[in-house]
């Protein structure tokens, strides 16, 4: 093995062992930083903090018992919470942490993004529909509505930024950010993405596939042990994904003064993070019905009118 | 190169055929996916980047969870299990099989008469797709926009509430 092969695995199994602990940091995190918002303690009786209250859920969820229901559809069954953590955790190849630090450099690297965020759909509508109860299909459902029609939009939302960078490679495009991060002149293509991103990983306000008011656990209801797990630790690992490509596309990746690129690129997507739990703290959850129609209704048309307007700048312009 | 195309078409092959032969049409779809995601990497392998994500986020992604969809809606029982069963008797496939048989023959030996070809691999980029679509396919272009606004309109009109029966609310 060269001397560039062994950097390359080390790289790999960094970004993989960094973004899986963040994903569990992040489940105290948030139990932390919500309790701290509606003026409660959250856990802080396990280690300093309460920081090893992760440790001590992971060895509960871990040694729980594996059950998967007789009137489950087995092979489906077990694939879907598979999949969801798969497609994201493959979905992290393609982002640029700092300079030189990445996995592949991949010329349509925006596009992997948003096919494997499309093909996470999969694992959620899969098992609702291998649970064969009806409060998981119901959130099966939905989410697959709910997934489908907001993916519209996240990729119309990052065609202007595209544009401005002249490329689909997401290195370019954080380079291209040497003046200007993008999100101000893509303001409109920033907002749409991160609604679009905060449906597409089912959080709150937009959980709907999870109602636990309506729908018991929506699409999980019949899971437990390690495979309830993986779809509650692969919905931290969907924010962080969402948070770093929203550092990438609109905040200008690993750029800022002083402090090394990769400093920079942690306190940006810890940042966001952030934001999407504090939504999680404020915001109350609308009726399917109007999430649907304000998906179809506003930021789909808004987004299409920022692709017009900045088509018609960049064309104006001569670039 | 040669290895992985061959790999991968080995995978759509089988997939595809695991398509035709599930009786559970959720297992099927689950291998058409499997399909399309082996297409997608071939089109990658013979140089089409930009239509291999395009094919993952389009068919893969948004067209097939459509057919997930319907058939959640449908939900599906036992019966239409064992009705799928008596659909595909071993009778039924004989006249398919010939059928294919003399195709899959006459490919085979139009394969074997011409001496064996090097993949001549020339990467196109998305700029280049671009430029192609909006520069001497435009008119085909038009046309599916056309055909699409109008399934569009169609789809509208279907789902729209009638409002001349509903006097009273």
């Amino acid at each position: 093995m060269t001397n560039e092969t062994v950097w390359k695995l080390i790289t790999v199994f960094a970004i993989l062992f960094v973004t899986l602990n963040v994903a569990a940091f992040l489940i105290w995190l948030e139990r932390r930083l919500l309790a701290l918002w509606q003026d409660r303690y959250g856990p802080n009786r396990v280690g300093p903090f309460g920081l090893l209250q992760v440790v001590a859920d992971m060895v509960k969820v871990f040694t729980k018992e594996d059950w998967i229901p007789p009137f489950a559809d087995k092979p489906v069954f077990v694939i879907a919470p598979a999949i969801i953590m798969l497609t994201i955790i493959t979905a992290f190849a393609v982002i640029p942490f700092s300079p030189g630090i990445e996995v592949v450099n991949l010329n349509v690297g925006l596009l992997f993004f948003l096919a494997m965020s499309s093909l996470g759909v999969y694992s959620v509508a899969f098992a609702g529909w291998s649970s064969a109860s009806k409060y998981s299909l119901l959130g099966g459902l939905r989410a697959a509505a709910q997934m489908l029609s907001y993916e519209v939009f996240m990729g119309l939302s990052l065609t202007g930024v595209v544009m401005l960078a002249g490329s689909f490679n997401l290195e370019d495009i954080v380079n291209a950010q040497k003046g200007m991060w993008f999100f101000v002149p893509q303001f409109v293509g920033f907002v749409v993405f991160f609604i679009a991103g905060i449906a597409e990983t089912h959080r709150l306000p937009f959980d709907l596939p999870e109602a636990e008011s309506e729908l018991v656990a929506g699409f999980h209801s019949e899971y437990s042990g390690m495979k309830f797990g993986m779809f509650f630790v692969g919905e931290y690992l969907g924010i962080t994904l969402i948070s770093a490509l929203i550092v990438t596309l609109f905040f200008g990746g690993w750029m800022g003064p002083v402090l090394p690129p990769i400093v920079w690129f942690t306190i940006k997507t810890f940042f966001f993070i952030c934001v999407f739990i504090l939504l999680r703290a404020s915001l109350p959850r609308p009726r399917y019905d109007q999430l649907m129609s304000y998906g179809w209704k506003v930021m789909l048309p808004l987004s299409l009118l920022n692709l017009l307007v900045t088509g018609g700048i960049l064309l104006a312009t001569g670039k | 190169m040669n290895i992985t195309f061959y790999l991968t078409a080995v995978v759509a092959v089988i997939s595809t055929f695991m398509v035709i032969t599930r009786r559970n049409a959720v297992h099927a779809l689950l291998y058409l996916v499997v399909s399309l995601l082996s297409v997608a990497l071939i089109f990658l392998i013979l140089g089409a980047p930009f239509i291999a994500a395009l094919e993952v986020i389009i068919y893969a992604g948004a067209i097939m969870v459509l057919f997930v969809f319907v058939i959640m809606m449908l939900n599906l029982g036992p019966q239409s299990v064992a009705q799928e069963g008596q659909l595909l008797s071993p009778g039924i496939w004989v006249g398919p099989v010939i059928l294919t048989a003399l195709l899959s023959g006459e490919l085979l030996y139009v394969l074997l008469r011409t001496p064996g070809r090097v993949f001549n691999i020339t990467t196109v980029s998305p700029k280049l797709v671009g430029m192609a679509l909006m520069g001497p396919y435009v008119l085909g272009v038009e046309l599916a926009s056309m055909l699409l606004l109008a399934g569009l309109v169609g789809a509208y009109h279907l789902g729209r509430k009638d409002r001349s029966d509903g006097g009273a609310s």
